[in-house]
């Protein structure tokens, strides 16, 4: 390094003191996770569980993969894009009056934060217990976890529904008046086109993590693949098991990358 | 405009302008979308039996297990805060070692850092892979490996910050501008001293409000972790449902929505003060 370049960097400001800091509570907290939790190292079984669920990745049982009967994992992926789109569907109309309610630019200030609360009591219950709740109103089965996605889906949906309402461009909306436009003209050409298109790029979104999420509903019988899956785990036919997540990935690979490009032509607006 | 298959089937509208010249407008794809979803929308009513009708002959039905949880069983708190700050410390632990083995993830995924495209593409589609896998399912398999307990969800966890924030990390090391770097190079520092200078700084903020996000969905999470027996607040939540305690689950619940609260302000608050 040459005198003008250490001389220019000597200019930029010391934050030593602040990484300094950054670093102690970091490794503090590190410290202190680490006594949480008990670290135990695999022991002899589980090295040969592991060895196992390795070989059924490797080796899945092919038969089960391409088995389109209901018992099948074509089948059960289908059935688990079906709760997750639908899930997605009814979560996003629900939440797009409670994103209203939320935005503070539409709604006055204790309602919008009272509906904040609110959104943040639904997301903080954990999606099982809701699939045990709604168990009681449909039954085991798909249908529940469908309603499951569709209220686990609101808290964050609304809350990018918000920023986008929040950023409204307004000026817009005053030309329009200038011109003399009704307010359904105002609604119709002025805020629903500025909303639509970040809207769907969310919706989309969110089915991308739906599909993800609704893997685990099967745990508490709410449909899907996933009871499927754990029945195989608990019973060790790890060649099952591995047919399951070789579905799984590939079809959540496939849809994350049909979501970024609806979202990225979505986001640019070219066709 | 260049006419496509698209075209053929569905004629664009020609307009003749003033001036005599014909322009076409392709015709409109929002039909065609429309029709795609309401088809997608009746297999998926068909494929999940959802019934609406249901919702309003049972749907009081939902209320039953929330009603039950009020009033709170308060005295159940005692036995709440082990559970607590275990679940705590596993998600802690997990999002801060994800996240150190995030940047050497990364790194090797980042087209611009290490210029060797086949290494790129591997480690990209790594990440993609180990995110697609659901957490729980990770936890599930890893208590079968390391017995029950706190460790299977913590490297549960590890795994979904390592390749989510390493994700995120690529995403935006890709997208930093090289000039500085080269700008360093020029000025003969070495490669790793350009790095240090140019992209360290750029992309540290993001790193660490990444990082506390991804901890912050841990948080929350983990919570439910529980349920395949990982450790954590989830075994008292799985094992009072069970037992249809419903009082002491809304306490559970309670604590955990304050938990989470706190967790969430004081990390947006930290991540508003790095952006």
């Amino acid at each position: 390094m040459n005198e003008a370049i250490r001389t220019q960097m000597g200019k930029a400001p010391n934050r030593k003191l602040y990484f300094t800091t950054i670093t102690v509570i970091v490794l503090a907290l590190l410290i202190w996770s680490f006594l949480g939790v008990d670290v135990t190292g695999l022991d002899k079984k589980g090295t040969g569980l592991a060895v196992n669920i390795v070989k059924g990745i490797v080796a899945p049982d092919l038969e089960f993969l391409f088995d389109f009967s209901s018992q099948g994992v074509a089948y059960l992926l289908y059935e688990t894009i079906a709760i997750a789109f639908l899930g997605t569907i009814f979560g996003s109309l629900l939440a797009i009056p409670i994103s209203f309610l939320m935005a503070p630019s539409v709604v006055s200030g204790p309602v919008a934060y009272i509906t904040r609360l609110f959104v943040i009591f639904i997301r903080t219950i954990p999606s099982l217990v809701y699939g045990i709740m709604f168990i009681r109103v449909t039954g085991p089965g798909a249908y529940a976890g469908v309603l499951t996605m569709s209220i686990t889906s609101i808290g964050m949906i609304s809350r990018l529904y918000v920023d986008v309402i929040e950023n409204l461009d307004r000026g817009v909306l005053e030309a329009m008046t200038s011109m003399g436009c009704t307010t359904y003209e105002k609604i119709r050409y002025g805020i629903l086109p500025q909303l639509f298109s970040s809207f769907l790029s969310t919706t989309i979104y969110r089915f991308d993590m739906n599909l993800r999420d609704a893997t685990i509903l099967g745990l508490v019988g709410a449909g899907g693949i996933g009871a499927p899956l754990i029945f195989a785990m608990r019973s060790y036919r790890w060649n099952q098991v591995g047919a399951i997540l070789i579905g799984l990935v590939i079809l959540i690979l496939v849809v994350e990358v049909i979501s970024n490009k609806l979202r990225s032509r979505l986001v640019s607006g070219t066709n | 405009m260049k006419e496509t298959i698209y075209d053929k089937i569905f004629k664009p509208t020609t307009y003749t302008l003033e001036n005599g010249k014909t322009v076409k407008q392709r015709a409109s794809k929002t039909p065609l979308i429309l029709i795609l979803i309401f088809l997608a929308i009746y297999a998926s009513f068909q494929a999940t039996g959802v019934d609406l009708s249901l919702i309003f002959t049972r749907g009081s039905q939902f209320f039953v297990i929330i009603l039950s949880m009020f009033p709170p069983n308060f005295g159940f708190i005692s036995n709440i805060w082990a559970p607590l700050f275990d679940t705590i410390q596993m998600s802690l632990l997990g999002s801060l070692i994800g996240a150190l083995f995030a940047i050497p993830l990364a790194l090797l995924s980042s087209s611009n850092v290490i210029k060797n495209r086949l290494l790129n593409g591997f480690f990209k589609l790594f990440l993609s892979i180990l995110r697609t896998l659901p957490t729980l399912v990770l936890a599930l398999i890893f208590t079968f490996l390391f017995g029950l307990g706190t460790m299977a969800g913590t490297l549960a966890i590890l795994i979904f910050s390592a390749s989510y924030v390493g994700k995120l990390m690529y995403e935006h090391i890709e997208n930093v501008d090289m000039g500085a770097f080269e700008a360093h190079e020029s000025m003969g520092l070495s490669k790793v001293e350009a790095f240090r200078y140019a992209i360290v700084p750029e992309v540290l903020p993001t790193y660490l409000s990444v990082s506390l996000y991804a901890f912050e969905g841990n948080v929350r999470y983990a919570a439910i972790l529980g349920y395949v027996g990982a450790g954590g607040i989830g075994l008292v939540l799985n094992e009072r449902l069970g037992w249809r305690d419903y009082p002491s689950v809304g306490m559970v619940l309670l604590v955990l929505m304050v938990v989470v609260f706190i967790i969430e302000r004081v990390s947006e608050y930290f991540r508003r003060k790095l952006s």
